[in-house]
């Protein structure tokens, strides 16, 4: 389900609106905070998590400081990321990692921006830490009957992206080729990334 | 943060630990469905305010650290029907969790 | 006992792939929050936004869409903060429909 449910429509959209007009009214934020925060987030996207997927890619230390750290990684490719605690989480030939967040909604947001709504419905956060393989498919995702899982809940204060498996056939290819192939299903986990022919 | 303002570390990588089955009511951010197994520690996370108080608008601290705890899938369900080796990782305070008897 | 939220685990539907394109509204709600929660403001903590989503009842939590939880939940704590009063609330939401039922 998504948006506003149809017995109190209009209703959370007035609440909103009054609450913000008396903030501004005791000085406590300025409408244009407000609209600076909006497009802020709106410029958040999944595309800064595919441009720290290609460097790491193409330069293994980067990789390797990525996988440690991974705010400080974000921050060294110029993305401003806050507070934001990052975990990158390497797939590999053997380990397929899926992030969820069951207690609510928990996501990058700071580097990925907002999650879609799937990533909040109770169907996700119930099912995927107990039967992944399932959800996957219901993605479309098919893992091979020798990778093992790892969801990744995340409870508290880290958030999680994951690197996916960069796709056969891509030798010699540059960055910016590189990060045009990774999806934001990827970095979550849901979708692998096709090898090319 | 001042070293007297958070908890030292009780557990290492490695370690074996049970998560507490405690109940207690408010904002809580150990999921059921882990309460009362065990698991191994991948990873301390550093030391954080406890967000049961923070919830109260309280400043919770001393600060707690924070663990990533390793689960056997086969642990935690016991009609998983999917992989042997598939593992669910969770954060948790260190409050919440005891060295594990096995 | 297991809260409305705490729901790892728990048997459910088919995951549709539902993807939203947010509202003006929706995204004001997401920014307040951003605002009010920052450091140098600290008149919410998300945790408290968290306690008073969780405190919904399991109907008004599955019923009520993702930002109207939050509304609902800034409104909460606000209120119980003190930021806000319930009477200055009640005359502003008022003075809101009003100005939608005029068009």
């Amino acid at each position: 389900m998504s948006g506003a449910s149809s017995d109190t429509a209009g209703y959370y959209r007035r609440m909103q609106a009054a609450v913000e007009e008396l903030l501004i009214l005791k000085g406590i934020v300025t409408p244009e905070e407000v609209q600076r925060q909006v497009d802020a987030m709106d410029a958040r996207n999944y595309k800064r998590g595919a441009s720290m997927v290609a460097r790491a890619w193409c330069d293994s230390a980067f990789k390797a400081r990525m996988l440690a750290n991974g705010s400080a990684a974000a921050e060294e490719l110029g993305l401003e990321v806050g507070p934001l605690k990052l975990i990158v989480v390497e797939n590999t030939p053997g380990i397929h990692n899926v992030i969820v967040c069951t207690l609510c909604s928990c996501y990058p947001r700071m580097l990925l921006g907002i999650p879609p709504e799937w990533y909040k419905s109770r169907a996700y956060r119930s099912r995927v830490v107990r039967e992944p393989r399932a959800v996957l498919a219901e993605f479309g995702t098919r893992l091979p009957e020798d990778v093992d899982i790892r969801v990744h809940d995340s409870t508290a204060d880290m958030r999680y992206m994951v690197l996916p498996l960069r796709p056969r056939g891509t030798d010699g290819w540059n960055e910016e080729r590189l990060a045009a192939l990774v999806t934001r299903d990827s970095l979550i986990g849901v979708a692998r990334l096709p090898d090319l022919g | 943060m001042r070293a007297a303002e958070s908890v030292p570390a009780r557990f290492r990588v490695g370690d074996r630990v049970r998560v507490r089955r405690a109940d207690p009511p408010g904002h809580l951010r150990t999921p059921w469905y882990c309460r009362g197994h065990v698991g191994t520690i991948k990873r301390l996370c550093g030391a954080f305010a406890n967000p049961e108080e923070l919830a109260y608008n309280r400043p919770g601290l001393p600060a707690q650290p924070l663990y990533r705890v390793r689960f056997k899938a086969t642990d935690l369900w016991p009609d998983y029907r999917e992989h042997a080796r598939d593992v669910v990782e969770i954060e948790i305070f260190q409050h919440w969790l005891e060295r594990a008897v096995e | 006992m297991r809260g409305v939220h705490d729901m790892g685990g728990l048997e459910a539907g088919r995951c549709e792939r539902d993807e939203h394109e947010y509202e003006q509204w929706e995204k004001r709600v997401d920014a307040l929050m951003m605002l009010l929660s920052a450091k140098d403001r600290d008149l919410l903590k998300v945790d408290e936004l968290r306690r008073n989503i969780e405190s919904l009842g399991a109907d008004a939590y599955d019923r009520m869409g993702y930002y109207e939880r939050w509304m609902h939940s800034i409104v909460q704590t606000l209120l119980q903060r003190g930021v806000i009063t319930i009477d200055e609330l009640g005359r502003k939401l008022a003075e809101k429909e009003a100005r939608d039922a005029r068009g």
